[in-house]
């Protein structure tokens, strides 16, 4: 099919108010009479609170209210809470809120707060908490992660001592999965790569803090948040806010950075909407940096094993993976059972085994961060493929390929199948535009102290769901409205999705206007903006919305002029008769029947399988045009795979262990191309947060469980200088089949790639030794090169 | 874009109560009142109030028009700007003089102005976001590259790098490549948009 809009450049609605700083964040709004909160948080990692004494605080003038975890909804533990009831998990864990006339006295009445702590036992480092007699993070177990209800887990001293200092110890596992003869293709293997490693956590580090902004009319909570999804999110901060979804009035026009970590709201919202609630003020909660180190989360990290066999060929015959996961002190991380995912997804094992213990932490609360288990798994496992290809002796991108998935691929222990995958096709695009076959000659060639390196990364997240609500107006002005609750990220999918209602339905893309931002707006239940699912998932609903739009337009002519709604098509903003084009009436004067009509035509009647919230929101514009509103039904079957790879070049200099990414490409197999400008900027974005899953950090003190990285300046993320000066990208462009555009996502998969490429290239021009931890950094070099063991012990977690 | 533009700031045509109306109004970044927020400092916490400090009624001259505002001994500029004027565009994303989100010009150079006493910029110069377009709200030859190059991702850094690349090309009007990423570096986006931002800068200083 030809398409007006859809795969051609356009500029995005919001985008002015972005360069002209008119764009407004949750922190920027004001009300009269507004007061401020903040919060008490723990300065100990692990504590029983016995006693709080909030009496000097409440004595101060201008003290206006405190907010205990007795005033707020409460979750059945390890869920995060939203405030700490009587157990503190980590150095920053919010205790109380206080609100005052000014911030400063709010600040002062915490210090003036007196709370009577029992220290516990504490752990961040996930080993020494599955050691016999070992601290657990939480006086209830120590671990637990979705289905794995709280326990704890203890391992024998001699799974400890049989694996020694440097070898992973593999004790019981709390979740394990198989398929295939794994022994079989081990024994059958030519070559067999077996390592152990270590993946550092690190902050989402959005540059937009998690400050809130609440107040409360006519029994409604309105409230302006920093959050990726819209109104996917409702259900969750309603929850959280103990109100029931009809009353929040949710304004998130902007979000300013999330990555995982902003997706169905989170805990910390609530106490601005609560306190507000109790003082009966507009009440503004600032988020401090430091603040936001602790409360905004983090990646979470794996102690691993590895073991992969392969044929003579190169293909993959079983591969049996262990990953211990860094888990915080709360059940908020899969990124485990992700990586086991994308091992089975990203090459295909004949045979696999998969364990993993989720193990909780007294670090900050982790969570998902942009490809959650997939990238952390692709970053340091990819660069084992370079091992393995040299021990064969075959082409380290033939050795992707033979192994890459394709569209009858399948994924995870039951081997689901896949609506479709072309990562073959683009580890060829990449080779090709980067010149794999000439570049990859410069392996290890050295100028002065600069060594040359060349990389590949292969990436992958699921990246498309279904089961949301298209709705669409045309007031009876003519123009089409395209209401979108998916959220504003920074993707602009919001707008390259409704392009494709405006295409369907043949309209000039300026006589459309994007809703969205505000649930006033009468925005209908949308996909999260997350797990790189927008793109596609909402690609459906507005075909869907588009369909029955198109199906309502006919209606009305035929009504309205004689025949048969299937004699009509939809022709440049009106519909018109087949046969006889005197009969024809704009979108206009449809809108402005559809009025008059009523019933389904103007929203007055909606279907009984749109969720409540779109139901809701219908009714609010309900009469205002021609409604449509669907819900998507149409058939996947199946995990919709995005896929990325990466190449680079780097020079790494071996007296300062420092390198420079002097070139790097990635290509995508995303689908159809929506809007090639945004796709080339999710690409691009994604690789760069890629070098810096390389490179940042997030370290604890391991006796106090202090943590160290509580700012950009200790980590670090990639700057200009860190960074290429552009980061080519490509897009395979074949259409999945099962969706109506053939949209995939890619959001994800490109920062795994990213950064998988540039182990491998470190990795290429070490000679292939492989650090086979992240981040890598200078003195790990350093060390490597001078033949010096490395500073940190060999499993030790958030030591570099 | 003046569609656009209307259409991001919510021209939507949706019935909405009067109340509701007046409340849209009221919590819309126009300055109310600035005495309640803190002044952190570079940890964090608050820098209180020294004995006996208080705020001094002062001029600034800020995209060109002097304004009259009480300013505390240890206020930074930052704060100044955000909630005092109510020139939301800057923003506040460390705190720390490490991410350049709130840069502004002082007297044409680029300066980060959380790490800037308000009162050490008196009889000078400061541009903000605000102070970028002209005098007829034309956009800016950066802020017209930014929106062609497509720019921003999530947009809360660009204010930053709107003013950091309009003060670069004040001091250098046709950079390098690595000039400009340089020049831009002090400029922190975890999008990873840079490369779309250094064409936006690139593109701008073809422009006269």
């Amino acid at each position: 099919m030809a398409y007006n809009l859809i795969g051609k450049d356009f500029t995005p609605m919001d985008v002015e108010a972005k360069v002209t700083g008119r764009a407004k964040y949750a922190e920027d709004f004001r009300a009269e009479n507004m007061v401020f909160c903040k919060t008490l948080t723990s300065s100990i990692p692990h504590a029983r609170i016995k006693s709080i004494d909030t009496s000097e605080a409440l004595k101060m003038q201008g003290v206006l209210g405190i907010l205990t975890a007795d005033d707020v909804p409460q979750f059945p533990p390890p869920a995060l809470p939203i405030l700490a009831k009587d157990e503190v998990f980590y150095i920053g864990d919010p205790i109380l809120a206080v609100a005052a006339e000014s911030e400063e006295i709010a600040a002062n009445a915490i210090e003036a707060i007196k709370i009577d702590f029992e220290q516990l036992p504490h752990v961040v480092d996930p080993l020494e908490s599955l050691f016999p007699g070992g601290p657990n993070a939480r006086t209830e177990g120590n671990v637990a992660a979705g289905q794995i209800k709280l326990q704890t887990v203890k391992w024998e001293a001699s799974d400890f001592a049989s694996a020694g200092d440097k070898k992973m110890p593999m004790g019981r596992a709390a979740e394990e999965w198989s398929y295939g003869n794994v022994d079989a293709g081990f024994k059958n293997a030519k070559v067999t790569i077996e390592e152990t490693f270590v993946t550092g956590t690190y902050s989402h580090n959005c540059m937009e803090t998690r400050s809130t902004f609440a107040y409360w009319q006519g029994g409604k909570c309105f409230l302006h948040g920093s959050n990726q999804s819209h109104t996917a999110a409702i259900a969750n901060i309603s929850r959280y806010i103990g109100i029931e979804p009809e009353n929040l009035v949710l304004i998130a026009e902007y979000c300013g950075g999330g990555f995982g970590s902003k997706i169905p709201g989170y805990p910390n919202m609530a106490i601005a909407a609560l306190m507000s609630k109790k003082i009966n003020r507009p009440v503004m909660h600032r988020i401090t940096r430091t603040d936001e180190y602790g409360i905004g989360g983090a990646r979470p990290g794996f102690q691993a094993y590895i073991k992969m066999g392969f044929a003579a060929s190169g293909k993959l015959l079983a591969a049996d993976m262990y990953l211990v996961q860094e888990s915080g002190p709360h059940a908020t991380a899969g990124d485990f059972r992700a990586a086991g995912n994308a091992l089975t997804m990203m090459y295909q094992p004949e045979a696999c085994k998969f364990r993993s213990v989720p193990v909780l932490t007294n670090t900050v609360p982790m969570g998902a961060h942009r490809g959650p288990g997939e990238n952390q798994f692709a970053a340091l496992v990819e660069p084992m493929f370079d091992k393995a290809a040299k021990q064969l002796n075959i082409d380290r991108m033939a050795i992707r390929r033979i192994n890459a998935p394709d569209s009858k691929g399948t994924i995870g222990k039951d081997r689901g199948p896949l609506t479709s995958a072309f990562q073959k096709e683009a580890l060829d695009q990449a080779a090709a535009m980067f010149k794999w076959n000439e570049r990859k000659n410069l392996s290890g060639q050295r100028t002065g102290s600069k060594v040359i390196g060349i990389g590949i990364g292969q990436g992958y997240h699921s990246a498309g769901t279904n089961g949301f609500d298209g709705l669409l107006r045309i007031t009876p002005d003519g123009k089409l409205h395209v209401h979108t609750g998916i959220g504003n990220l920074g993707t602009y999918s919001h707008s390259a999705t409704a392009r494709v209602a405006a295409d369907m339905l043949n309209y000039d893309w300026e006589n459309t206007i994007i809703e969205r931002g505000d649930t006033r707006k009468a925005l209908p239940f949308n996909s999260p903006q997350a797990g790189s699912l927008s793109a596609s998932t909402q690609s459906r609903t507005m075909y869907v919305a588009a369909l029955d739009m198109k199906d309502k337009l006919t209606d009305i002519a035929a009504k309205s002029l004689g025949g048969q709604p299937a004699d009509y098509v939809l022709a440049k903003e009106k519909v018109v008769h087949k046969s006889d084009a005197s009969k024809s009436m704009t979108y206009q004067q449809a809108a402005q029947k559809a009025v008059e009509l009523g019933g389904k035509y103007s929203g007055k009647e909606v279907p009984e399988d749109l969720n409540p919230i779109t139901k809701n929101s219908v009714a609010t514009i309900a009469g205002s045009g021609l409604i449509a509103a669907a819900k998507d039904n149409l058939p996947r079957v199946g995990v919709t795979p995005g896929l990325s790879v990466s190449m680079a070049q780097i020079e790494l200099d071996v007296e300062t262990g420092k390198f420079e990414i002097k070139d790097m490409i990635s290509v995508a197999d995303c689908g159809t191309v929506l809007h090639p400008l945004g796709l080339g900027h999710q690409i691009s974005g994604g690789n760069v947060m890629g070098i810096g899953m390389v490179m940042e950090r997030h370290i604890y003190d391991p006796k106090l469980g202090i943590p160290a990285s509580v700012g950009f300046h200790s980590g670090k993320l990639p700057t200009y200088l860190d960074v290429p000066v552009e980061v080519g990208w490509g897009a395979v462009d074949k259409p999945d089949p099962q969706n109506p555009i053939g949209v995939k996502g890619v959001g994800e998969p490109v920062l795994g790639s990213g950064a998988a490429a540039i182990t491998s290239a470190i990795a290429d021009a070490l000679g292939g030794h492989l650090f086979n931890r992240t981040p890598v950094t200078p003195d790990m070099i350093i060390n490597h090169l001078a033949g010096r063991p490395p500073a940190h012990k060999p499993l030790q977690v958030n030591a570099v | 874009m003046s569609d656009a533009d209307k259409n991001a700031t919510g021209s939507s045509g949706i019935r909405a109560s009067r109340r509701t109306v007046i409340k849209g109004v009221i919590a819309s970044g126009v300055a109310v009142s600035a005495a309640g927020y803190l002044v952190y400092d570079r940890y964090g916490s608050s820098l209180g109030r020294a004995k006996g400090s208080v705020e001094r009624l002062v001029t600034l001259n800020v995209n060109g028009k002097d304004r009259r505002v009480d300013v505390l001994p240890n206020e930074t500029l930052a704060h100044t700007i955000r909630y005092k004027l109510g020139l939301t565009g800057t923003k506040i994303g460390c705190d720390h003089s490490e991410c350049g989100a709130c840069t502004v010009m002082v007297d044409d150079i680029s300066t980060y102005s959380c790490s800037t006493l308000t009162h050490s910029v008196r009889s000078r110069k400061v541009t903000t976001i605000e102070g970028v377009e002209g005098p007829n709200g034309e956009l800016h030859k950066v802020q017209k590259a930014m929106i062609k190059e497509l720019g921003p991702q999530c947009g809360f850094c660009t204010s930053g790098q709107v003013v950091a690349a309009v003060a670069l090309l004040k001091q250098n009007p046709t950079p390098t490549v690595d000039e400009a990423r340089r020049g831009m570096s002090g400029n922190m986006c975890r999008c990873g948009a840079y490369d779309h931002y250094l064409k936006a800068v690139m593109t701008a200083s073809r422009e006269a």
